[in-house]
């Protein structure tokens, strides 16, 4: 009998909790301030337009339908980037992010076998499971500090620095997963330094584009940093957060390369892994995003709904950090609440504790420490800190 | 700008120039990356796209066209489209899929009265249409009985090698296809399955087998269960046609309906690729029946645990398409109306082209064109006839002569079997 998984079983347990308090910070999905899931105005218009199109139901090429991957490509390095202008990027539409990453680090044992890819301690429980059943050797490099809440700037290089030459390096693209926190643009140009004097790849899972700062491309400028240095990376794609396109699996893996020519020869290789796997990808979620991305006036639509979405956000994590501050008096710093961004928050809890946060106020997170501030109301934003308080003081 | 081989990491070329530097082209890795060999199936989906000749046809991919060549999106599902329509939830499904679609879904291959279904002996979970089922299978297979092979028929379609493949699953084959006879080779079968090891892993086509379109009768099906009792092999079946090959997913059925009779445990990967025509939905099942429900809770387990790294979760819109079909008696109704219809149409268009062939005079035998059952007939045409076909008459197909006949039409099935008569008219 395989175990709950970790984070999907958060949320089934929290289904079958029948407490009027009850709390799901588990999964990573957005809900409106009345916790309700949100679906996009944008893509209710795009949906409608698709049905009066009345489109058929083809099968997609291998590689997913080519207005998508033009789309996503774009929209994550900038229409005018080199990348893009020179046709150096594979693109390939895959099964949201998970699929993304999964055909990369396909293509990854099949080209680099025996290579490494060095993982963020900690990261999204489902990276460890996909290099496995991928085949793929992976280790860890420091991340979180616990003492500050904060980066561990100086393990995560060190460590980077101590990989053999040539591993491959998953990064968080922005509003990293667990943990909120993300490199400052000073760090990221360090960690771009020491990449590349280690002649490591880089690989950045993207899931949050948009959905951290509420700027497209503000959280895009960490790729586009690298890109702009002319390196060859890999970015996976997701769409199930900042289009609320959960269910329709849509993402993409992008493969940077150094010619145009070496992007057709992986681009073919990518569409060679997935064939096995699903044949081709399913079509719903990319019609919905290249009408989406493409079309100008839903294109500003989008931005702007994406901006609501990360200003609730933001605005739950002030009022959260307010309710700490106020009900703590030990004088703990509580600000990592504040600096944090994305989704996520790394609270600081340990297992036991977040388990007392399940059992006694039936708050549901990820026994990690993660909660996701998108299930948080600014109603239940007292009820949280009270919780938080009584695992972290009284619960070792 | 000083390049240097990197040793031990075949084909990469470091070229150290100021770090940090824009466009200062550092590592390129991937320069060893082979073009991979095209499809061959949806190779010539591509290829008859780029083709400008008028006349051309489309008899390569396995996909339902109407008599005037067009896809066709069912009435059945269009109207499950709209009802669905501005779904106020689009949050990821559970990892098993939707729990609706799956249980209509097993009801069509197992039967409504079930009674696997009934003791909840099924373990089952949505999947990305057939090959997802059959991938996941795969994993599973080599996950649980890492020990074990595959035995294929010769042929197949030919993506099941590459998903064992990809599964590391080591592959055996089994004769299937009778090239005289255009049929099935019934007696090597059987001699396959006597001398295969106790235990093995066997995959069969449960109807409308692809690319041959040669199916067993159902005596032949009873011997061959009979047979993989006395043996103790497993039974996967790819059914990726339920509705197509005669027009009754009940008849359709007949094959797994007997195995289960037996008390086979079977696995099955069923498809709504053709069926309900939601190919590019991607929406199927894969189904493995177990000795009781907790071994059935097991077995779904692992199943989840093994898409979790693929994909997390599958697709919902097709699964709700399906699930409001299916869920809706008059829906369902429809759909078998229009599921027969297709079929028909492509019975119709196998009489045809046998005719047409027979009209003009050919030397060779075409019964099998109406005697092959199902989306596909394997003409017995060679590699060459078929590029031949390609260049002189813009007609596209597979290389190992498979017709896709839901490419037929009444308006090009002469053309078409005139120039099939041209280029095997000399034998």
């Amino acid at each position: 009998m395989a175990p709950p998984d970790p984070i999907l079983g958060v949320s089934e347990a929290f289904r079958a909790d029948t407490h009027e308090m009850k709390l799901n910070l588990g999964v990573g999905a957005y809900r409106t301030e009345d916790l309700q899931p949100y679906v996009l105005n944008v893509v209710k218009k795009a949906e409608n337009l698709m049905l009066e199109r009345g489109e058929n139901k083809e099968y997609l090429p291998i590689e997913g339908l080519a207005a998508f991957n033009k789309v996503t490509a774009e929209l994550l390095l900038g229409a005018q980037n080199d990348v893009i202008q020179q046709q150096r990027v594979a693109t390939v539409q895959g099964l949201s992010g998970t699929g993304s990453l999964r055909l990369a680090a396909a293509l990854i044992e099949r080209y680099f076998s025996g290579s490494k890819v060095l993982i963020s301690s900690p990261t999204w429980g489902n990276h460890k499971n996909i290099f496995n059943d991928a085949r793929v050797p992976w280790s860890e490099y420091r991340y979180y500090d616990p003492r500050t809440v904060g980066l561990d700037f100086h393990g995560m290089i060190s460590d980077i620095k101590a990989a053999p030459e040539g591993s491959f390096v998953l990064l968080h693209g922005c509003a990293h997963n667990p943990t909120g926190i993300d490199p400052t643009p000073e760090q990221w140009e360090s960690i771009a330094d020491v990449i590349q004097e280690k002649n490591h790849i880089p690989f950045f899972d993207v899931a949050y584009q948009g959905f951290a700062s509420g700027s497209l491309d503000t959280d895009a400028s960490s790729v586009r940093l690298f890109a702009a240095r002319g390196m060859e990376f890999l970015v996976a794609q997701s769409y199930s957060k900042n289009l609320g396109l959960y269910a329709e699996r849509i993402g993409a893996i992008n493969v940077v390369c150094s010619s145009s020519d070496i992007a057709k020869r992986v681009k073919s290789q990518l569409k060679r892994l997935a064939r096995p796997m699903y044949s081709n990808p399913p079509i719903h979620g990319a019609r919905i995003v290249a009408n989406v991305v493409g079309n100008p006036e839903l294109f500003n639509d989008w931005k702007e709904e994406m901006e609501l979405m990360a200003g609730r956000i933001k605005s739950v994590r002030k009022k959260l950090y307010d309710s700490l501050s106020a009900k703590d008096n030990s004088g703990k710093d509580w600000s990592f609440v504040l600096k944090q961004i994305g989704m996520f928050s790394f609270t600081g809890l340990n297992d036991a504790q977040s388990e007392n946060m399940t059992n006694k106020w039936h708050v549901y997170m990820t026994k990690d420490g993660r909660i996701s501030l998108a299930g948080l109301s600014s109603a239940k934003c007292e009820y949280l800190a009270d919780a938080i308080i009584d695992s972290y003081y009284n619960i070792s | 700008m000083a390049q240097l081989l990197r040793s031990g990491c075949s084909g990469r070329v470091l070229c150290s120039g100021a770090v940090g530097a824009a466009r200062s082209m550092s590592t390129a890795w991937w320069r060893h990356v082979e073009p991979a060999a095209k499809d061959p199936i949806l190779g010539v989906t591509e290829a008859f796209l780029a083709d400008p000749s008028p006349n051309k046809v489309n008899v390569g991919v396995g996909a339902y066209r109407d008599d005037n060549g067009k896809p066709v999106v069912l009435e059945c599902v269009r109207e499950a489209e709209r009802r669905i329509a501005g779904n106020l939830n689009m949050e990821y499904l559970p990892m098993g899929g939707s729990v609706n679609m799956v249980e209509e879904t097993l009801k069509l291959a197992y039967g409504e009265n079930s009674d696997l279904l009934k003791d909840k002996r099924i373990a089952a979970v949505q999947a990305l249409s057939g090959t997802g089922a059959c991938r996941l299978f795969a994993d599973f297979q080599k996950r649980f009985s890492p020990d074990s092979q595959i035995y294929i028929p010769v042929p197949t379609w030919a993506n099941h090698h590459n998903i064992w493949r990809d599964a590391h699953v080591p592959q055996r084959t089994f004769h299937y296809y009778h090239p005289q006879s255009r049929g099935l080779d019934f007696a090597s079968m059987m001699d396959d399955i006597k001398n295969a090891p106790n235990g093995s892993f066997f995959l069969l086509h449960a109807c409308a087998h692809n690319p041959t379109g040669v199916d067993p009768s159902e005596e032949q099906w009873r011997e061959i269960s009979h047979q993989f009792k006395v043996k103790g092999h497993f039974a996967f079946f790819d059914m990726a046609y339920q509705g197509f090959a005669s027009g009754d997913p009940e008849r359709d059925a007949k094959s797994i309906r007997i195995f289960l009779e037996d008390g086979h445990l079977i696995g099955c990967a069923q498809s709504y690729a053709k069926n309900m025509g939601l190919y590019g939905q991607r929406v199927g099942c894969l189904s493995v029946v177990c000795e009781d429900e907790k071994q059935a809770v097991a077995v779904k387990s692992q199943l989840q645990q093994l898409a979790r790294p693929m994909y997390s979760n599958p697709p919902v819109h097709g699964a709700l398409i399906v699930s409001t079909i299916l869920g809706d008696p008059d829906l369902k109704k429809l759909w078998l109306k229009e599921v027969k219809g297709m079929a028909d149409r492509i019975i119709g268009m196998r009489t045809a082209l046998r005719e047409n062939l027979e009209k003009l005079g050919s030397p060779l035998s075409w019964e099998h064109v109406t005697k092959q059952i199902g989306m596909f007939c394997y003409s017995g045409m060679t590699p060459e006839q078929v590029d031949r076909l390609t260049k002189e008459y813009h007609i596209y197909m597979t290389r190992n002569g498979r017709i896709s006949m839901a490419g037929v039409t009444t308006g090009n099935v002469g053309y078409l079997a005139n120039a099939i008569h041209e280029v095997t008219k000399s034998g």
